[in-house]
């Protein structure tokens, strides 16, 4: 389905609501800091720090799906979209951090500080 | 007729352009890959920084220390709200820019243009708070010590409830009768100027620091998350091989912490800020077209949907900047 010529007012502020309450949501959470998420881990990041991306990827969903209409786009344009940058990104994060991870226990464990 | 209503004449030519494998006329889908190649940019900066602090995990400046101000609270501990405030703008901004873009598919002219009016002043709005934002970053609150190696050393005192309190500079440093001068171009050799000297010399900070027995050292080394503060002699032994006096922030040293620190936030949010400006201008070229009725003879707004699309991407990328850089 493309775009009908009707108007699409109340999908946008219900939408703009969510964004807002979501991002009202994280600085809340941010000023707070509850202790039982900020001090627990999960694979290396507080649980704190998950919220918050978890949250950044639903805000991300609905300005792409909303905003940019990706929702009444075609699917494969949709997919050639948003396919290369799930993957690539999660790619590119993932390689990244690990090393990020490695060289800052090379500092700390190694006799070698500033070898490389 | 095709799926959306395509600007020019070459709507159902096949081999002229008409045709739409994805359903999505030639601009619009052109817009879409520049902004998956944009958004690849961004991520690789990002996933750059997450890199550098991953690798200085645990001497990172912490967010909420940095970014606290707010406007007319001075003085007063206001982490996060003000770049919330920025967020809210930039999201406002998107939902006037898409109900531009619905005011389009119904051919109505006024209402595009006064959305898009709001779309341009929330956009300048945005700019400002991006350059006041700047401006407490750069010029710094308190003032730290560089060490021989490079660290980082902020200044507490102990408040009575065990707190610790950050102490600016100028409060405890001496005053010293001093011959510093600022080497400028006029008085030295004429390709040479220096920095801008600190309010303080390195020699006052560390006698006031003497002098002062209840000012203790911050270290950048995070324990439970919180920044370790050093005893009075542990304090007293690092002071020794402080180097540098550090006020605000600049490409080189910043007061917050980590030298990268600083590198990012201006790179990241510079380059972001830059996106912002040149979506404005775009905005600007847009509302001009829609005032003089470019779209109206045309018959269609499909140029309105483009320039919106360019910013919600702007949109959508400071909604990751302000996860990573203000509360991660």
């Amino acid at each position: 389905m493309a775009h009908t010529h009707e108007s699409n007012t109340k999908r946008i502020w219900f939408v703009f609501g969510l964004l807002s309450v979501i991002t009202v949501v994280e600085v809340a959470l941010g000023i707070a800091k509850p202790d039982f998420l900020y001090k627990t881990d999960l694979f290396n990041m507080h649980l704190l720090n998950w919220i918050f991306i978890i949250l950044t990827v639903a805000k991300a969903y609905y300005i792409m799906w909303a905003f940019m209409h990706l929702e009444g786009e075609k699917a494969n344009l949709r997919w050639s979209i948003v396919a290369p940058l799930v993957f690539l990104i999660i790619y590119l994060v993932f390689i990244l951090l690990i090393e990020g991870n490695y060289v800052f226990d090379v500092f700390k464990e190694s006799q070698y500080k500033w070898i490389f | 007729m095709a799926a959306t209503v395509t600007s020019t004449a070459t709507t159902g030519k096949t081999w002229d352009g008409g045709n739409e494998p994805m359903g999505a006329s030639y601009g619009k889908m052109m817009m879409w890959f520049f902004i998956v190649s944009d958004a690849l940019t961004f991520s690789g900066f990002l996933a750059a920084y997450g890199f550098s602090r991953f690798k200085f995990i645990e001497t990172w400046p912490i967010a909420d220390e940095v970014f606290n101000h707010f406007p007319f609270m001075h003085g007063v501990d206001a982490p996060m709200y003000y770049v919330a405030f920025m967020t809210f703008i930039l999201i406002f901004s998107s939902v006037t820019m898409v109900l531009a873009v619905d005011a389009g598919h119904q051919m109505k002219k006024t209402k595009v243009a006064i959305y898009m009016l709001l779309t341009i002043v929330g956009g300048f709005i945005f700019l400002g708070s991006q350059a006041w934002e700047w401006k407490n970053f750069i010029k710094g609150e308190y003032g730290a010590i560089e060490t021989k190696g490079g660290a980082i050393l902020q200044f507490v005192t102990k408040a009575e409830d065990g707190s610790y309190e950050r102490v600016k500079l100028a409060d405890f440093a001496a005053h010293l009768e001093t011959d510093r001068v600022n080497n400028t171009r006029s008085n030295g050799i004429w390709f040479e100027e220096s920095a801008d000297l600190p309010s303080v010399s390195l020699d006052e900070v560390v006698k006031g620091f003497e002098a002062h027995p209840e000012i203790l050292v911050r270290t950048e080394i995070i324990k439970d998350k919180h920044k370790t503060v050093l005893s009075r002699e542990e304090s007293l032994v690092r002071m020794k091989d402080a180097q540098i006096v550090v006020e605000g922030a600049n490409l080189e040293r910043n007061e917050y912490g980590h030298k990268l620190f600083a590198d990012f936030f201006f790179f990241i949010t510079g380059f972001h800020g830059f996106h912002v400006f040149s979506g404005v201008m775009i905005n600007v070229l847009i509302f001009l077209n829609v005032i003089l009725g470019t779209y109206e003879k045309r018959r269609s707004y499909e140029m309105v949907e483009k320039v919106g699309l360019y910013w919600h991407f702007v949109d959508l990328v400071w909604v990751f900047v302000f996860t990573f850089f203000y509360l991660v």
